[in-house]
């Protein structure tokens, strides 16, 4: 169970809250239009504590959401006194619905045949010749960037378990570090970030801070293809 | 004009984008559209019936001859080409303003529940949307749409070629059928 949640939790981190709820109400198999929301509004903030642990600002979308289960658990309680009250339920039904709609919507694009993977043409003009600059470049996603975190803390030596709530700097504060270094370089490696004889506290707090700043859509960080590297560019 | 089929396909043969029926008529000038149309339909069906290494394709408003999807692996092997590699949140956002355009940012946010602003400049970049103009209302918020690039690469006639809501709610994997 913990693992699982553990799981979701680093898969949904950014596809967001909507992603959680429709993840839990496929998990209970529930039907949309009659949302037990008290087990997932239960289930819910339980994710949100999962998040926390790990990512503490990140959550933030996930809030709002939240409290608009929260309110609709309670309004369900209340006694109804009138006969043709409407369900609060259907404040989430709708967009539940639209966004399954948009969903199964990407899906069928992803499915077509696709220029350049699945179907070519003789010439092809030089701007379906996607992220062609610098070497090949891929948009890097967050299993990447773990990954390469989890590369950074093996060359930590292996001290003291972690206490996250132990910081000596914040993350905001190393947002602003990080930012520093941007306004002077313009960009800078993954690697970079992470001074060799970094405590692990510290390491720690500025994954976070990455991944904080790619949230607020401060940096892009892309990785080439035949190196590996990831590179951060301040936006 | 006898030869009119050939002009045509070897006008296909060397264009770098779809060509539309104005710009073939704009070049041969003489036949008429309906002429055109119908040469263009022989010539699909030829290569229909041959069952070749391309075929002809309506995409983006033109006509373009593509590599049938069967031989991609062999193409890969010939010219390494950059792959599409969208993410799942980037298909997403790209879908909601392809059904929902012309969109601006908060709506489309509404939609995702998360912020887009890291997803809707990296579709700009690769030109997949554009920009509209500003909506007026407070704020002033850029309106979204996407583009004819994004029709190309979607091998996708024009915009009404989308699967409508209603096809996508019946035959998606993640559709409402499914839930229960």
């Amino acid at each position: 169970m913990q693992e699982d949640n553990y799981n979701v939790q680093i898969d949904d981190i950014f596809e967001g809250p909507m992603d959680l709820l429709v993840h839990l109400i496929k998990k209970h198999e529930v039907d949309i239009y009659d949302i037990p929301i008290a087990l997932i509004t239960k289930q819910y903030l339980e994710y949100i504590e999962w998040m926390k642990i790990m990512n503490i600002d990140i959550a933030g979308d996930f809030i709002v959401m939240a409290s608009t289960l929260t309110k609709i658990k309670s309004r369900m309680l209340l006694p109804s006194h009138e006969e043709d009250e409407e369900d609060p339920r259907l404040e989430l039904v709708k967009p539940i619905e639209e966004y399954l709609l948009m969903k199964s919507a990407a899906e069928k694009l992803a499915a077509r045949s696709l220029l350049g993977e699945d179907t070519f043409v003789r010439n092809p003009r030089p701007e379906n010749q996607l992220m062609d600059h610098e070497g090949e470049f891929i948009k890097v996603g967050l299993f990447e960037l773990i990954d390469a975190f989890q590369k950074i803390l093996e060359n930590i030596s292996p001290h003291e378990r972690v206490d996250i709530t132990a910081d000596t700097i914040s993350v905001r504060d190393k947002i602003v570090q990080i930012v520093e270094i941007f306004e002077s370089l313009g960009s800078t490696t993954f690697n970079e970030l992470f001074p060799k004889n970094a405590e692990q506290s510290e390491v720690i707090v500025t994954f976070l801070a990455i991944l904080e700043m790619v949230r607020l859509s401060l940096v892009r960080i892309i990785q080439n293809t035949r190196t590996g590297i990831i590179r951060l560019f301040y936006l | 004009m006898e030869d009119i089929k050939n002009i045509i396909e070897s006008l296909l043969l060397v264009t770098e984008e779809p060509l539309t029926i104005a710009r073939i008529k704009s070049i041969l000038i003489e036949p008429g559209r309906k002429e055109l149309q119908n040469a263009l339909t022989e010539l699909a069906a030829e290569y229909e019936a041959r069952k070749g290494g391309f075929f002809l394709r309506e995409v983006a408003g033109g006509y373009q001859i593509r590599t049938r999807p069967e031989y991609r692996e062999w193409i890969k092997r010939l010219i390494q080409p950059k792959p599409l590699r969208l993410s799942k949140p980037a298909l997403e956002t790209l879908a909601i303003i392809a059904y929902k355009q012309p969109i601006i940012r908060s709506d489309i946010e509404h939609i995702r529940g998360v912020n887009c602003g890291g997803i809707l400049r990296m579709l700009l970049e690769r030109k997949l949307i554009r920009i509209l103009g500003r909506k007026e209302i407070p704020g002033r918020p850029i309106i979204y749409a996407t583009t004819k690039q994004f029709l190309e690469i979607f091998d996708l006639k024009d915009l009404k070629d989308l699967p409508t809501p209603e096809e996508i709610a019946t035959l998606g994997d993640g559709s409402l059928e499914n839930m229960e």
